[in-house]
């Protein structure tokens, strides 16, 4: 049985890898989980300064979810490059780093420091709904999908996955954007746009005000997505969006994943992403599939 | 290869036994083994809710550590569906949990004041015990008292209720006046507006202060930044001024967080 996954040109030992922002750069969740069983590392978006981030509180549970405005706050890149990537090179995983930025500047700043680290590859969040300028804001345009996607494309020094965000009317017009632009990838979906309300004191459950819903309440939302772009663009996706289980995991190899990133799961369960790895393993022993890569797509 | 010694541990743990010990505040006692060999007073445990569209883990301070039976006290107060569901178990059922978390308060031999408000209490029993020094204990109830006996067992206490129907009326700051109390030392968990008014207090008086800050959290861990307060100066792992309440917190000195 073979779990080998290729994704732009980069073998995983196994489709499985963390969401970005669930997971910080592993440094934690070390301690829980062995990194090295894990097919990649998403870490969680960096700029090129340090950013502080939105005002507490940043999450709310919500049935079957979670909304979050944790507002990208990160390191920056200068502390990240010299603390956060030596850590993860002790670990036998592929490491992908996530960017964000305001600008195309920033974005592409940010690029041009990793292009010589040893980074396998840069997933681009321009589907960040908690931030006022950047993230989602280059991503609901098809025309500045493309623009951003051939901007990093030309400094890159690895390959270029586009994170979509599923708060547009046609997702895979945004899909095709980022192919037109280049992109190796897509990674889909980023959180949808939530609110809550505190009925007793009549407050938003978030400082932000709204915030980003993730968990299995979205999982047939970004099912149905991955379905849809598989059918429109080339390039690989990467499936992400309220997998808890393996059994979703499958599910949204199914429908068009080549690989799948496991996020708020591991709020859930330290452990999620092993388990999820260890569950595809026995349904591919039950249902006798030779290798993972028969299974993307392969939905009748 | 990467070795740690692991610190916090993934439980099964079983309940041993949970009471009602006022209105809405409930005390359970929980056999793990390896995170009450572990903690200290002053940390905290994420407690996994068993209903499946509950995915967070509650966030509840320890209020007791009994290392000779494996065993910790969680004493909380039921604000929302997953410490109902909590308060709904009985003897012989599981939860998962993982712990112990934070820091916890650190233990300086110097005349101490505890000060507690409401569910912020329970944390500082654990304290108490562990402390080699003269105490006052100092606790804030809206009405209704908990754990008062196990209090007095460890030093001498004073109260503030909301209504004057027990102790001082009004807040901690209050019975500390009303009593002429000092200290050189304080410890204290509670609601924002009392940690203020002592951080406040403990500038005047130019005395060490500790807080135990609470927040909204989700992994618990330190990877999410969910859970993080404003930091007086830039935090050497975020590299900007929040610190994480899970991990660098939830005991901080006062003068380094804002709030």
């Amino acid at each position: 049985m073979n779990m080998k996954t290729k994704l732009c040109g980069i073998t995983l030992k196994n489709p499985v890898m963390t969401a970005s922002g669930t997971f910080g750069s592993g440094e934690e969740f070390a301690e829980f989980v062995d990194l090295n069983r894990l097919g990649a590392v998403v870490t969680k978006g960096v700029a090129n300064v340090p950013w502080e981030g939105n005002p507490t509180p940043r999450v709310a549970e919500v049935y079957g979810g979670m909304l979050n405005a944790i507002g990208l706050q990160n390191p920056g890149i200068d502390l990240f490059i010299e603390r956060d990537i030596p850590f993860l090179k002790q670990f036998d995983t592929r490491i992908i780093v996530n960017v964000c930025g305001h600008t195309t500047e920033e974005y592409v700043a940010v690029v041009e420091r990793l292009a010589g680290q040893p980074v396998d590859l840069l997933e681009i969040n321009i589907s960040c709904p908690n931030v006022k300028e950047g993230g989602i804001a280059f991503g609901q345009n098809p025309k500045m999908v493309e623009a951003i996607t051939k901007e990093v494309k030309r400094h890159a020094k690895q390959p270029v996955i586009m994170k979509l965000s599923p708060n547009v009317t046609d997702i895979t017009e945004m899909a095709r954007a980022a192919e037109a632009g280049g992109a190796d990838a897509v990674s889909m979906i980023n959180t949808i746009t939530g609110m809550k309300i505190n009925i007793h004191n009549r407050r938003f459950a978030l400082a932000n005000r709204t915030g980003g819903l993730s968990g299995p309440a979205v999982h047939p939302v970004a099912v149905r997505m991955v379905y849809e772009t598989a059918q429109a663009v080339k390039i690989p996706i990467i499936g992400m969006g309220g997998i808890l289980t393996a059994e979703d995991a499958i599910e949204m190899i199914l429908a068009g994943a080549t690989a799948v990133a496991v996020g708020t799961a591991n709020f859930n369960s330290l452990h999620a992403t092993e388990e999820i790895i260890d569950g595809i393993r026995d349904y591919m022993e039950q249902y006798q599939v030779a290798d993972i890569s028969e299974l993307v797509g392969s939905v009748r | 290869m990467v070795h740690t010694t692991p610190r916090r541990f993934e439980e099964t743990a079983i309940i041993i036994r949970q009471e009602e010990i006022a209105d809405d505040i409930y005390s359970m006692w929980l056999r793990t083994d390896q995170i009450a060999a572990h903690a200290k007073a002053g940390q905290f445990v994420s407690v996994y809710c068993n209903k499946g569209s509950r995915l967070l883990p509650r966030p509840i301070s320890i209020c007791e550590i009994d290392r000779r039976d494996g065993a910790v006290r969680l004493v909380y107060r039921v604000a929302g569906k997953g410490t109902d569901e909590f308060s709904g178990m009985h003897t012989g059922m599981q939860l998962k949990v993982t712990g112990p978390l934070g820091n916890g308060f650190p233990l300086k031999e110097k005349p101490a004041f505890l000060i507690g408000g409401g569910i912020g209490i329970p944390p500082l029993l654990e304290l108490a015990k562990r402390l080699d020094c003269e105490k006052q204990i100092v606790l804030g109830y809206r009405d209704e008292l908990f754990l008062l006996d196990e209090f007095r067992a460890q030093g001498t206490v004073f109260i503030a209720t909301e209504d004057g129907s027990a102790g001082t009326e009004g807040n901690v700051l209050d019975a500390i006046r009303e009593n002429g109390l000092s200290a050189e030392i304080i410890y204290a968990c509670g609601p924002a507006p009392m940690l203020r008014a002592l951080k406040a207090y403990a500038a005047q008086k130019q005395i060490e202060c500790w807080i135990s800050m609470e927040e909204r959290m989700a992994c618990g861990i330190g990877a999410c930044l969910a859970c993080v307060c404003r930091s007086a100066n830039k935090d050497a792992h975020t590299n900007v001024r929040n610190k994480r309440i899970c991990k660098e917190g939830p005991v901080f000195r006062a003068e380094e967080v804002e709030f």
